[in-house]
């Protein structure tokens, strides 16, 4: 087995960049949106909450922690029939993207949730006490004041989603994470792997970087 | 008699925990009138909160009435209690601002739920700011604020929709002496320049004294004295209420030990009585020697209260006679026991 010249190396890179970005943009939309509205049931319906449902809220919460517990391998794998029904196939980046969003949704849920469980019950009480609606509550307090928690769950989860991406190559998805194990890992070129891992450490902590500036504008100190 | 505002009928509040119930509030019955300033005072877990909740009904009373405008609201829900609560200014012990919006917006957001417009609020908001003394913090958000002001926009906001009933919950609690001093100058000059309805619940005497007409003083979820603040400071009935003001006017001398040839006095005289020279006139009728141990006067709603500890020493038939002279001129005259050694 011949090394990887520079140019074949870069060109892979490349490529491998593309299906990262893909996998962890796509999948962290998804379950930006998804874990927001349940991370958002899931708290309201809470006892003495706006829509106060102990049915609504214990059910949801078993479907989360079951989704949550089932290994993202294997969660892979057992959502290949999903995949094929929702995309037209059970491999590639856009395949990897169904079971990446699904197990990610369920790990923001429950951040979101603790997020607004974190918000002061007496500013909440405040605005109830001057008459202020739930709708109202919710737009113009709850979610202002999370925010800044939500922004580093976000951070949180596009970072476990870079991570997430590397075992989708089990499903032909490709990315950076996928390229540092089928080179560094099983074809042994130690410095192929040890490129991508640099740059996996580069692109992690970018967005940690990015994650920290935009909660701390987001907190008003 | 001035109108009624808020008028409790028979409110019971009860807690479900652990399977018992805990009672925060038993059968309170009392009125509110219209522009005074209403003290609720006792310790913490006396149920005064509970009770002050109620109004609004962030407290839903499991049992009995409560009366708003001569309305009763316990059953208000959905639109009906949204429109009740825009007419109830409310202030709290932590302020609960909205830390990601400005003062401005803090203030706005409550008069948007009103319906206000865009103009009106414009308008208003300054008017508020003005009131409170902050109009040049308008931009500033909430954690750039010291205490005293995160209040006074507590209080700002609580204004914005015109209610014409305050409720203040511990509203200087969480405050140094002389913000609470402050704010309580600012909550007395809003009641008597707006003539809005303020509700103050404390455990504190000291801020009972300063701002409220009357009090209720509640005691392990029951209200066990009302009364003019005056009175209650005065004559204090039941013995908890007697503790607390006692404490506040802190009377107490050190232990000392008995001597024969006299007699310790408390003489407490109020408003009328204050002024006269009650102390030289029995010296010198009687011929005693009067010895001051202790003095003080309060202002409590800007009516004197004093209390002095005297001692009088001379010839006993003159003690006698000096201290029945005491008793008649005097408000009120307690013994004050020394200890034998």
């Amino acid at each position: 087995m011949n090394s990887l010249s520079f140019s074949e190396l870069f060109g892979y890179l490349q490529t491998a960049f593309m299906e990262t970005f893909i996998m962890v943009g796509i999948s962290l939309v998804v379950s930006v949106i998804l874990g927001g509205a349940f991370g958002m049931l899931l708290f309201s319906t809470r006892e003495g909450l706006f829509w106060e449902n102990r049915w609504v809220n214990q059910i949801s919460g078993v479907l989360i922690n079951i989704i949550r517990s089932v290994p993202f391998i294997i969660l892979l794998v057992l959502l290949l029939p999903v995949t094929k029904l929702l995309i037209g196939t059970s491999i590639g980046p856009l395949a990897a993207c169904v079971s990446m969003s699904v197990a990610s949704f369920s790990f923001f849920a429950r951040i979101v949730e603790s997020s607004l469980n974190e918000v002061d019950k007496g500013v909440i009480e405040a605005s109830r006490a001057f008459g202020v609606g739930n709708f109202n509550i919710i737009k113009g307090v709850l979610l202002p004041e999370a925010l800044p928690g939500i922004y580093r769950g976000i951070t949180i989860l596009a970072i476990a989603l870079v991570g997430n991406s590397a075992n989708a190559g089990m499903v032909g998805g490709g990315g950076i994470g996928d390229l540092a194990i089928r080179f560094g890992f099983y074809r042994y070129q130690t410095d192929v792997m040890f490129i991508t891992v640099i740059i996996l450490i580069v692109l992690v902590q970018a967005i940690q970087m990015l994650g920290d500036i935009i909660a701390k504008r987001a907190e008003r100190k | 008699m001035s109108e009624i505002i808020i008028s409790f009928k028979n409110i019971g509040v009860t807690f479900p925990y652990k399977g018992k119930e805990i009672v925060a509030v038993n059968n309170a019955t009392f009125d509110i009138r219209k522009g005074e300033v209403f003290g609720i005072v006792g310790t913490s877990g006396a149920g005064k909160s509970t009770l002050l909740r109620t109004i609004n009904l962030l407290q839903k009373p499991t049992q009995g009435e409560v009366f708003v405008h001569g309305r009763n609201i316990t059953a208000y829900k959905g639109e009906e209690l949204r429109r009740l609560r825009t007419g109830i200014g409310m202030i709290f012990q932590q302020f609960n601002l909205i830390n990601t919006k400005t003062v401005y917006d803090n203030i706005a957001f409550v008069m948007k739920s009103t319906g206000k417009t865009k103009e009106e609020i414009a308008k208003r908001v300054p008017e508020v700011l003005q009131l409170v003394g902050l109009q040049h913090r308008s931009q500033s958000y909430p954690a750039k604020l010291s205490g005293g002001e995160k209040q006074r926009v507590g209080i700002a906001r609580a204004l914005a929709n015109n209610p014409d009933i305050l409720l203040c919950d511990e509203p200087t609690s969480a405050l140094d002496l002389e913000n609470t001093n402050a704010i309580l100058k600012l909550l007395k000059e809003i009641n008597i320049r707006l003539g809005i309805t303020t509700v103050i619940i404390s455990h504190e005497m000291h801020v009972i004294k300063k701002i409220c007409n009357r009090v209720a003083v509640m005691s392990q979820g029951e209200v066990v004295e009302l009364d003019d603040v005056f009175a209650v400071f005065s004559r204090p009935q039941n013995a908890y209420t007697k503790q607390l003001v006692s404490h506040t006017l802190d009377l107490e001398l050190p232990l000392r030990p008995a001597c024969k040839e006299s007699v310790t006095l408390k003489l407490l005289y109020s408003g009328d009585t204050a002024n006269e020279s009650v102390i030289s006139d029995t010296i010198i009728r009687f011929g005693v020697k009067i010895n001051i141990l202790l003095g003080k006067i309060e202002y409590i709603t800007d009516k004197p209260f004093g209390a002095l500890i005297v001692q009088i020493s001379g010839d006993t038939a003159q003690i006698a006679l000096a201290e029945k002279y005491l008793r008649e001129n005097v408000y009120r005259v307690e013994n004050v026991i020394d200890y034998n050694i």
